[in-house]
């Protein structure tokens, strides 16, 4: 096939995953946290369930003037939000779905994503920089210091993770999860790497990656009742919806990393190797909705921390475990 | 230019120092976590507050001012704006006020019914204040479960005097006849609605497990405690120092409380228990608080057992005219000490009236409160004063 026409596909595959998987994932959150609240939540758009809010949000969004403030640095101001997006696409696109379906299946995988996942915060910390708004700075200045502390235990979980799959690949990391640990009664027992000893690890990524998408508990850089919006407060109309379906579409994508790390990806057990390609995106996608409405259910229920609370949280437990974690998991590599 | 000029230029460009400084941050009129229009201009240096000057006004409705040219029963309906989510509290101080300076005896079922309605505002109050403060940590749940159960107090408030949030139910010489009105109706048939008690009491019962709700996803949490305990500490001296009133003097270990000490309304029939806490912190603040929603709970069910029968009003004459005098009279509002000067000189409207408002003599310790404490504690610290800028503009 032309080289060109494959790419041309692959992005336009991973676009159309990206935009849907954020209209679900806001639909999702608009319509679970209405019932935790109590409330009924969207209900009128789209004629049942009001499954269309979200596109009528955006719709409504993409209506509104394009507002940058007269002090604001223009360039820069303008570029913010595409960096989010592109840091969202980017991440989509080395995540497998299956064997074969993955948009680049880079040998440094996880590398890739994780420096990909951390560019988002680039754009945040260039949003508020360039917003020429206290509020905005603030919010910028919090997301950069947030992403130093939470960057460090994100890639020494993962570190541990590459030591046990031996590959920094992530389609490899699916297929060691995949292969055979134990034969019990006559069936190859496969599992995953939350079930073999990274069960740690996987709690600190799953933190390290709340934080690092600024979600409640980790929400400061936003934090509407301190910093009105945050680093999205001069924000409207597209550069607005950019921002808001960058930082749901990261929410799918993280949640697709974690699954692909510690819950076995796109394989599960007693799936024969024919279907992979076809009943694959099947099971990710299962895992994945599982983490996003985790992430979504803590959102709901507690309160925001403390940024200083946040750093103390990130340097003295969380690297610290994470260290050991490391520690602990190749020794067991080396000494079995 | 001479060359002393130009000397005296290079000195002053040799002796600048390279200094940081400060950001000036302006905080309101219209932000989140002002509760409407107040105005904190905080000098910041980082996160952290080195100077913080509140700057009020902005909701300033001139009320004292519009007294003067009100009958006291048109004031009746202004003061219920004054912190609009205890309307009906704040009218009973004031209607206490009238009929002292006039002399009139009121029923003892009106008083009860004063009772009552005053407890269930300071329910309401501080529902309002289980859900805001919460929210001003960034759990936006407890704001929506408790404003649901508020509206189960609501719905008894506009059961008895047709108003939700200004009720302007109390009379000079009782409290308005809930059915029918007028004079051709016998005032002395006219009661409080069907049923009235045995809602109360449910509601009671669901305000408990509100109670509950509370404890279970606010009290319990251990972000809310990391964001509040030892945040903001009043020292009992300095909280009286600064004349803070309510639950806020409470939460410092006075336990003052006008319920007690005041000799109106009957509650020295009514046991009960003052809410009160040591520590003086944001959280305390927030305990107080769900304490006293419990206790009011525990006086309405036992008001609602001693309540006796007997007319809702006494004779008053149809123009009211108020003797010469003044008077000061004051209540326990669910904010704190709510006071009324009132001062006649014999005419139907006051000659003035000072109103000291609960949230105006609170907020008075916010800048020594908050020198020095970082941004996201001054919310915490704001949300736990539980402060209505009507009642801090007037």
């Amino acid at each position: 096939m032309n080289a060109w026409l494959e790419l041309g596909i692959t992005l336009v595959v991973i676009l159309v995953v990206v935009l849907v998987s954020a209209l679900v994932t806001i639909y999702v959150e608009l319509k679970a946290g209405s019932h935790m609240q109590a409330r009924i939540g969207p209900y009128y758009a789209g004629g049942r369930w009001g499954w269309a809010q979200p596109l009528a949000d955006g719709a409504k969004f993409l209506q509104k003037e394009d507002l940058a403030p007269a002090k604001a640095d223009g360039p820069v101001y303008r570029l913010a939000p595409y960096v989010v997006m592109m840091s969202a696409i980017g991440m989509f696109a080395v995540i497998p779905a299956g064997p074969d379906l993955v948009g680049v299946d880079l040998d440094l995988g996880v590398y890739f994503v994780l420096a990909i996942s951390a560019l988002a915060t680039l754009g945040v910390l260039m949003a508020g920089w360039s917003s020429a708004n206290k509020y905005s700075l603030i919010g910028g200045l919090r997301a950069a210091a947030q992403l130093i502390a939470y960057e460090i235990p994100l890639i020494l979980a993962v570190v541990a993770v590459v030591i046990q799959a031996e590959t920094m690949s992530l389609n490899g990391i699916v297929e060691a999860q995949m292969a055979t640990l134990f034969t019990l009664g006559g069936m190859d027992i496969a599992l995953p790497f939350i079930l073999t000893g990274q069960i740690v690890g996987f709690g600190i990524f799953l933190v390290a990656a709340v934080a690092e998408l600024s979600r409640i508990p980790f929400d400061m850089p936003i934090a509407e009742s301190e910093l009105t919006m945050g680093y999205l407060t001069e924000y409207s109309g597209i550069r607005f919806t950019m921002f808001f379906l960058g930082e749901y579409a990261s929410i799918v994508g993280f949640s697709a990393v974690a699954a692909t790390l510690f819950l076995g990806g796109y394989g599960a057990p007693f799936l024969p190797e024919s279907l992979a390609n076809i009943a694959g995106p099947f099971v990710l996608l299962a895992k994945v909705a599982v983490l996003v409405f985790v992430i979504i259910w803590i959102r709901f229920t507690w309160p925001r921390l403390r940024e200083d609370q946040l750093q103390s949280l990130a340097w003295r437990w969380l690297i610290p475990i994470a260290l050991v974690n490391v520690g602990v998991v190749a020794t067991f590599k080396v000494v079995f | 230019m001479t060359s002393r000029q130009l000397m005296h230029r290079s000195e002053a460009a040799v002796s600048i120092e390279l200094e940081t400084p400060g950001m000036t941050l302006n905080i309101g009129p219209q932000h989140p976590s002002t509760h409407g229009v107040l105005r904190l201009v905080a000098k910041i240096s980082g996160e952290r507050i080195d100077e913080i000057e509140p700057v009020i006004g902005y909701m300033h409705r001139g009320y004292e001012k519009l007294s003067e040219v009100r009958t006291y029963a048109q004031i009746t309906a202004l003061v219920n704006r004054i912190d609009w989510v205890s309307g009906f509290a704040n009218e009973v101080p004031f209607i206490l006020g009238v009929e002292k300076l006039m002399g009139v005896e009121v029923p003892e079922r009106a008083q009860w019914i004063r009772l009552i309605l005053t407890e269930l505002a300071r329910i309401s109050s501080h529902l309002v204040f289980m859900s805001s403060f919460p929210l001003e940590l960034g759990a936006s749940t407890p704001l929506m479960h408790m404003l649901r159960d508020r509206e189960h107090i609501l719905e008894l408030i506009e059961d008895v005097t047709g108003g939700r949030f200004h009720p302007n139910f109390n009379r000079v010489g009782g409290v308005k006849p809930v059915y029918g009105g007028g004079s051709k109706t016998k005032k002395q048939s006219m009661d409080l609605p069907a049923g009235f008690f045995k809602r109360t009491l449910k509601a009671m019962d669901l305000m408990e497990q509100s109670c509950r709700d509370i404890d279970t996803l606010v009290t319990g949490n251990e972000v809310v405690r990391a964001r509040t305990i030892g945040i903001g500490v009043i020292p009992s001296d300095k909280a009286l120092e600064y004349g803070l009133t309510g639950p806020n003097l409470r939460a410092s270990g006075v336990a003052y409380d006008l319920r007690k000490v005041e000799n109106y309304l009957p509650y020295d029939q009514i046991d009960f228990d003052v809410v009160s806490r040591t520590g003086g912190d944001s959280f305390d603040r927030y305990l107080v608080r769900v304490g006293e929603v419990r206790e009011s709970i525990k006086i309405i069910r036992q008001a609602v057992d001693l309540i006796p029968a007997g007319p809702l009003q006494t004779k008053v004459p149809r123009v009211l005219k108020v003797p010469a005098g003044q008077v000061y009279s004051r209540a326990e509002n669910p904010k704190g000490e709510f006071g009324y000067y009132i001062v006649s000189e014999g005419g139907k409207m006051p000659y003035r009236l000072k109103i000291r408002s609960t949230s105006f003599s609170n907020l008075s310790i916010l800048p020594w409160i908050l020198k020095g404490q970082l941004i996201p504690d001054l919310v915490a610290i704001m949300g736990s004063f539980d402060f209505v800028l009507g009642d801090v503009d007037r």
